[in-house]
């Protein structure tokens, strides 16, 4: 019998599994990491030994608890981290691991794969030295090292504060935390945020924290310029009084997170705009059934919710599953998860008024910003594009390439987004969805298969 | 309602230098494009610009279009990143090789210049092959360009000739009331013209079909892959006698390589498919030995109309006077597609084309006279 695959472990993904497992299931656990846990839980290195409080702060128990998780249900799961999955055709997912190819068919299968940082880029951004928030707390979770001596954060989102709070606990000294949003935005946002106050009590303690401790936040503050030669010498921001230098080593920046999809584009998923995220999602339901009925989603990688949800997530996602397989399954549960799931929702509304997306964004940019990495694209390149006549974004990549590198637009397509929509005058609803193409990671020439 | 002379349906790279070559002739023509020009086939090929290969009854096009193609930025405003490598044909045994120089004995006189090199010579001139290739035949002015930039630039220069551009506009309905054409559009167009050119790629049999004269055509997808930037070493486009795997190096260092079919998605889309993939991945590195340890980065695939003697259709259409078809390039209408443009020009302009169409007529499909 074909197998029932998860492709992820982190919250959503091990959430997923355990309930598979409680009703007799032997999933299939794919995730390309080395150990469970995710981005959030991100486990160390074996030879290092910090402490679960160290490491997760006020998420140490709910990190540990889903560490133990998975480790419990080592011997009902067939559990293959180090494996991703690059593409997804004909009821099989197609994995490379150890520079081995595979082919696994599923009967049916739940999509965790998670977000990343969204990038909104600034001149000098591809400085050694810059990194994106996301990979600073990697590197201090993960590594045990931090980005620099003296480094500054900006963006926004709840990962600002999170961050530049480990980094100070870490021993970095933070030069400063930029926040792109107003504060008036924060105050207006406050009635939304009120329906999860601890959630909320953890960012105003992060924030007081850093305060407290004398480090300086900027609101309305926006990252202009990384400076430097061979790697980054310092900043310059503004807050509309001005331009500010600022000294440092290193600079960890984001804006918010970025939902994973190229799977669930590749499993057939329909996609739709999702105004909240500011990006296109797959749709599911409140179940997390998506529009192919053997796929299921859940977690941060259809939709940005943040840990707690995605661990509600996936357990809901499982339960559709089950039922769906004919099994029994509890009968309140399916209602209390979604209850939660809700109220979680309104409070990411109330994040997302907090923690405003830049939209006028693309109007600042100058055209000589390298805007696609990979393929070293600037902005005026797009422009230049736009003002043939071209407005969707995959006509766009087309003629400038913009996205075509090896990140395939993760990094680079919501700045390639921002900027077609304002050039062209469209909404950024109105200029199509970056088709995805496999391989979801590069391949190498080589490789062995499967007889 | 508008008028025109020539109605085309099809934005790929033969309807785009169709409306170019008969805008710059001083016809009306309407373009008609159901996605954006030059997105399917035509924007999505691998880019191999060679006559060499190609049966003798391609020639004398194929070798009219390659004079066009060194006309490229007077014609369409940019070089389309098309260079002149060279075209090098590899063979993997004694007998591909014999069958390379029956082919380059049989083609002289058509311009092609072709070397036939054996297992000394390639190694001497092209290092970086690999040791499965015993010889090669190599067309000197053959090369490579980049679709994505060719084929819509030939709408653009369409454009900028005079020639109407409708995208996002797809043909719904065609009628012939006894003197000109009628074609309607989803976009609510209705447009009017006593020529009709059936450009539309792998679509293009419903049209034929309509008119009574259907065609076996099915659509095929090659398999596409690239490979991040890479130090520059293939200093030639390069295929495989007997069909393999195909490559060549683009200015920046990327490689793109093709071989094998993939698979639709539905009626206008298609993916590579994992198997073509890995088949690529697997075997490119015995003929191409530099690509150990690269990375392929994205694959792709497109729509592709091909006749059962991957010959394609063009010219007159047999039952409807000012009907004219051209489609049906089985995996090689890029290059030839702007040779294909101009000839249709010609039939519109002066009665015939210069260079024979016979071996192209649709008529091959209906021996048995329906009358
Ligand atoms: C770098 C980073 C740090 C974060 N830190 C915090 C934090 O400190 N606090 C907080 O509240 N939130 C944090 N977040 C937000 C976090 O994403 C979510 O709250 C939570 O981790 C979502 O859980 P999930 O199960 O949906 O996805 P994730 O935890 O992201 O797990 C997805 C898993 O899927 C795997 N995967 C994805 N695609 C594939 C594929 N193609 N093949 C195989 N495996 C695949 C990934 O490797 C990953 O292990 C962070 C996000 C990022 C990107
Ligand atoms: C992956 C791949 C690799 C290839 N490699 C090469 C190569 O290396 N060298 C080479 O010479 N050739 C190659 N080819 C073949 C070459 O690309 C095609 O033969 C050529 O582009 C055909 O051009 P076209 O204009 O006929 O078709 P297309 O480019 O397919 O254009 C037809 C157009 O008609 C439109 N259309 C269809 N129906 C309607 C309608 N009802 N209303 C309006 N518009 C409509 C379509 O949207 C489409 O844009 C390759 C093809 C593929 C798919």
């Amino acid at each position: 019998m074909k197998p029932v695959v998860i492709i992820g472990a982190g919250p959503a993904g091990i959430r997923a599994a355990q309930t598979l497992v409680a009703h007799g299931i032997r999933p299939v656990l794919l995730d390309e990491a080395a150990h469970g846990g995710g981005q959030i839980y991100r486990r160390q290195p074996a030879n290092f030994k910090r402490s679960p409080v160290k490491l997760y702060g006020f998420e140490a128990r709910k990190a540990s608890a889903l560490h133990q998780t998975i480790d419990s249900l080592r011997e009902q799961l067939d559990y293959r981290p180090e494996t991703l999955v690059w593409n997804a055709e004909d009821g099989a997912l197609d994995t490379l691991q150890q520079g081995r190819a595979a082919r696994l068919e599923y009967s049916r299968v739940i999509g965790a794969t998670g977000a990343t940082d969204r990038i909104l880029p600034v001149p000098g951004w591809t400085l050694p030295g810059v990194y994106s928030l996301g990979a600073a707390q990697i590197a201090l979770k993960f590594q045990g090292c931090a980005i620099g001596e003296r480094v500054v954060f900006a963006g926004s989102g709840p990962l600002l504060y999170l961050v530049a709070y480990q980094y100070a606990r870490a021993g970095a000294k933070v030069m400063a935390v930029l926040d792109s949003s107003p504060f008036g935005a924060q105050a207006r946002a406050l009635p939304g945020l009120l329906s999860q106050p601890a959630t909320l009590a953890k960012g105003i303690y992060y924030r007081g924290w850093l305060t407290a401790h004398g480090i300086p936040v900027h609101q309305g503050a926006s990252l202009t310029a990384v400076n430097g030669e061979q790697r980054v010498q310092s900043v310059s921001w503004s807050n509309g009084k001005g331009q500010q230098p600022l000294v440092c080593d290193a600079v960890a920046f984001a804006h918010g997170l970025r939902s994973e999809t190229q799977l669930a584009d590749l499993l057939g998923c329909e996609f739709s705009w999702s105004p909240l995220n500011r990006a296109w999602l797959p749709q599911r339901d409140s179940a997390g059934r998506s529009s192919v009925a053997q796929v299921y989603l859940a977690g941060d990688g259809a939709g940005i919710m943040g840990a707690d949800a995605a661990e509600m997530a996936g357990e809901r996602a499982a339960l559709a599953l089950l039922e769906d397989q004919g099994y029994m399954i509890p009968a309140q549960r399916p209602a209390q998860l979604e209850q939660a799931l809700e109220r979680i929702g309104d409070f990411r509304q109330g994040l997302e008024r907090a923690f405003a997306f830049p939209e006028d964004w693309a109007t600042g940019v100058a055209d000589h910003l390298i805007v696609c990495r990979c393929e070293e694209i600037r902005a005026g390149e797009i422009r230049a594009v736009v003002r043939e006549g071209h407005w969707e974004i995959n006509r766009v990549k087309a003629h400038c390439r913009v996205g075509m590198g090896r990140c395939q637009g993760r990094m680079c397509g919501t700045a390639a987004a921002e900027i077609i929509a304002c050039e062209s005058r469209r909404a950024i609803s109105d200029i199509g969805r970056l088709r995805a193409q496999a391989p979801i990671k590069p391949l190498p020439f080589g490789l062995e298969t499967e007889a | 309602m508008i008028e025109v002379d020539a109605v085309i349906i099809g934005g790929g790279i033969v309807g785009a230098s169709a409306a170019l070559f008969l805008g710059k002739a001083g016809r009306r023509v309407a373009l008609l494009e159901r996605d954006f020009c030059g997105s399917h086939s035509s924007g999505v090929n691998y880019g191999g610009v060679r006559r060499q290969g190609r049966p003798l009854s391609q020639l004398p096009l194929s070798q009219r279009a390659h004079e066009i193609w060194s006309q490229l930025p007077q014609l369409i405003g940019i070089d389309g990143e098309y260079q002149r490598s060279g075209h090098l044909k590899l063979a993997r045994s004694l007998n591909d090789l014999r069958a390379l120089q029956e082919y380059a004995d049989s083609s002289q006189g058509f311009g092609l210049d072709l070397q036939v090199l054996d297992r000394n010579a390639l190694r001497a001139r092209f290092p970086w092959v690999g040791e499965v290739a015993v010889g090669a035949s190599f067309c000197p002015d053959d090369g490579h360009a980049n679709p994505r930039l060719v084929s819509p630039a030939f709408a653009r220069a369409a454009r900028l000739q005079g020639a109407q551009v409708h995208e996002q506009c797809a043909v719904t309905a065609v009628d012939h009331d006894g003197q000109r054409f009628r074609v309607r559009t989803q976009t609510g167009l209705e447009l009017r013209a006593s020529w009709l050119l059936n450009c539309a790629g792998a679509w293009a049999g419903s049209l034929a079909a309509q008119f009574g004269e259907p065609v076996p055509m099915h659509s095929g997808h090659p398999a596409m892959l690239v490979t991040e930037p890479l130090p520059l070493v293939m200093d030639a486009s390069t295929g495989v006698e007997g069909g393999g795997i195909y490559a060549r190096q683009v200015a920046r260092g990327n490689c793109v390589l093709g071989g094998g079919q993939g698979f639709a998605l539905d009626d206008a889309r298609a993916r590579p498919g994992q198997s073509a993939v890995l088949d690529i991945l697997r075997q490119a590195v015995a003929l191409y030995p530099f690509l150990e340890g690269a990375q392929a980065i994205r694959t792709w695939s497109g729509t592709e109309g091909y006749l059962p003697d991957r010959q394609p259709v063009i010219g007159h259409s047999r039952t409807q006077p000012g009907l004219l078809h051209a489609f049906g390039f089985a995996g090689a209408g890029f290059q030839i597609g702007p040779a294909v443009g101009q000839a249709l020009t010609e039939i519109i302009c002066s009665g015939a084309s210069t260079a024979s169409l016979d071996a192209f007529s649709i008529t091959r499909f209906h021996s048995i006279s329906v009358a």
